[in-house]
């Protein structure tokens, strides 16, 4: 595409860097804000600029934190005895929105995948191992909550592995048939194994 | 089955094209180049949603085109629908069932099953151990659906392990708990898909043998067997302790995808032994086995498409499979050939109600 403009085409090559954005849309947007007054440009990229040199990452659970420490695992009514581990951010969020979990997480920041050449070191596995070894008499429990893919059932496995040492429960998130679906549309797999992971009917 | 119509619009040399089959054995007859095979090709289309000679769609497009489009009027027991198929050059391919497109193409698969047989077919006997496990695989997801799926989940997990073996090598410090999981995945897979591919060519395999014996009258003895490293009761451990073998080679030496089917004639390889009438043969038999098979599945005929075979069979092998033919074996039939006076005589002598078109760059036209 021709530009009359290299700081347009400049900020256009910028923009469609972004996933899901391409060269035309870019170009939208660079218009859009032409349009607007210089202030919102600014509140832009004073946003973004302080989004990337100011953001932590929680030093003890890897998630997106304004302090050292995330409030979710500064918190006291948090339950410290139950780790959760999520791939990444948008899994602990989805954890947190059920409004069903109180403990605390651990953000691995990706799944074991050999062909994309990401191995257990390029996840926070070691940090996890660490964490549950400096507060071992507290931790009782460590939830898998991980996609449930090849890669994600490696990955629990090789977590499985890793913490058998440990004195503690390591429990995974249940499979099966979502709430409101109907039998007759559940793919067989799901209901195959939902089937083999029947749960007993709790009576009185 | 039958296949009432078909009209074709910018479809390889085909600008238009409008033709009825009301009979039972059709067949398209004119000069090499004409058309014939095309023809064929867009029945195959509209059965598989794809082309069976060249997988670019686009390159099925009529030169100076920008569009395909193909539609025919298939019959199932009293049942009718229409099957549309077109390409939007830069745009994604269109298949309609009873004009409403599928979300999925693949779920049009297996409705208007197919069986092609052309001269190309010896590749399954002269080609690698990959094109026999594909010819088979293909019939065994249509009979079983899960078995596709297990087999794309072994064959990811299987890419999964190679890299890891790849990334093994090169730190040299394999991780047990790493690989484990992999090697599970394989062996279980391994065994679902194995037992399938037996239980399968213990059913195939008579089905096969009769055809065979029918073809060529008993004169050769032939033999289909299935051989994998999965029959050894110690293959788990055989498996595991393959480990330094596989990083050193950087991919998994042992499992079903080196499974393969072996053909034999006389107890000699038909690959190496064969006369080229006998792997011909021997194809034909595969073919009209694979025809039995999916009848037998869905409880109607699949068309036949036969695509000039009969420059390479003698005479007594065409004789035999006409036979065939006029014993009313078969459903709705396609056959082309280069030869119109052949083609007259051997149906002729069957004395079937069949239409001879004859194609003539582009353009059709029935033969009284």
């Amino acid at each position: 595409m021709q530009y009359p403009s290299k700081l347009i085409e400049d900020a256009v090559n910028e923009i469609s860097q972004l996933p899901g954005i391409g060269k035309k849309t870019a170009l939208r947007l660079v218009i859009h804000l032409l349009k607007q007054d210089k202030e919102s440009t600014l509140h832009l990229s004073e946003a973004l600029v302080n989004l990337r040199t100011q953001v932590k990452y929680c030093k003890v659970c890897h998630n997106i934190s304004d302090e050292e420490v995330c409030n979710i695992c500064s918190s006291h009514r948090r339950d410290h005895t139950v780790i959760c581990v999520v791939e990444n951010l948008p899994d602990l969020m989805a954890i947190e929105n059920t409004a069903q979990y109180n403990g605390t997480y651990h953000i691995l920041g990706g799944i074991i995948s050999p062909i994309e050449g990401i191995g257990p070191d390029d996840l926070k596995i070691d940090s996890l191992i660490q964490r549950i070894k400096n507060r071992s008499n507290e931790v009782n429990e460590v939830i898998l909550a991980l996609s449930s893919t090849m890669e994600g059932d490696t990955t629990a496995f090789y977590l499985t592995k890793k913490l058998k040492d440990f004195d503690l429960k390591v429990s995974t998130i249940a499979r099966g048939i979502p709430v409101g679906g109907e039998l007759e549309y559940a793919d067989e797999i799901t209901l195959g194994r939902s089937i083999l992971s029947r749960t007993a009917y709790l009576h009185g | 089955m039958h296949l009432e119509n078909i009209s074709l619009n910018c479809f390889k040399n085909y600008s238009t094209l409008e033709v009825a089959f009301p009979k039972e054995i059709n067949c398209f007859v004119g000069a090499n180049g004409s058309g014939k095979t095309n023809l064929l090709d867009a029945i195959h289309y509209l059965s598989l949603t794809k082309s069976a000679f060249n997988i670019v769609d686009n390159q099925n497009i009529q030169h100076d085109k920008d569009y395909f489009s193909i539609r025919g009027n298939f019959r199932v027991n009293t049942k009718k629908y229409q099957v549309q198929c077109s390409l939007q050059l830069r745009q994604k391919k269109v298949v309609k069932l009873n004009q409403k497109p599928y979300e999925k193409i693949s779920e049009h698969i297996g409705k208007f099953p197919l069986v092609l047989i052309n001269p190309h077919d010896t590749d399954i006997i002269r080609g690698g151990g990959e094109g026999r496990r594909r010819f088979f695989d293909v019939i065994i997801s249509q009979i079983d659906p899960a078995y596709l799926g297990n087999l794309m989940q072994y064959n990811h997990g299987l890419k999964q392990r190679n890299s890891l073996l790849k990334q093994f090598a090169e730190s040299g410090n394999p991780d047990m708990d790493l690989i484990a999981p992999y090697d599970q995945i394989i062996l279980d897979l391994g065994h679902k898909i194995h037992l399938e591919r037996s239980r399968f060519v213990t059913k195939f395999v008579p089905i096969f043998e009769q055809h065979y014996k029918n073809l060529s009258e008993q004169k050769e003895h032939t033999s289909l067997h299935y051989t994998s490293e999965l029959v050894q009761p110690d293959f788990d451990s055989r498996f595991r302790h393959n480990l330094q073998r596989d990083m050193a080679l950087h991919r998994t030496g042992l499992g079903i995808h080196k499974d393969d089917y072996v053909f034999k004639i006389e107890d000699y390889p038909l690959k190496k032994f064969g006369s080229q009438g006998q792997q011909k043969s021997f194809v034909i038999a595969l073919k009209l086995a694979q025809y039995d098979i999916i009848k037998d599945q869905k409880a109607f005929k699949p068309l036949l498409l036969l695509d000039d075979i009969f420059d390479k069979l003698d005479d007594f092998r065409i004789k035999k499979l006409m036979q065939m033919l006029g014993e009313h074996k078969f459903g709705q039939i396609f056959v082309t050939d280069a030869r119109p006076e052949r083609t007259r005589a051997i149906f002729e002598s069957l004395k079937s109600d069949m239409d001879l078109f004859l194609i003539e760059s582009g353009n059709i036209k029935r033969i009284e």
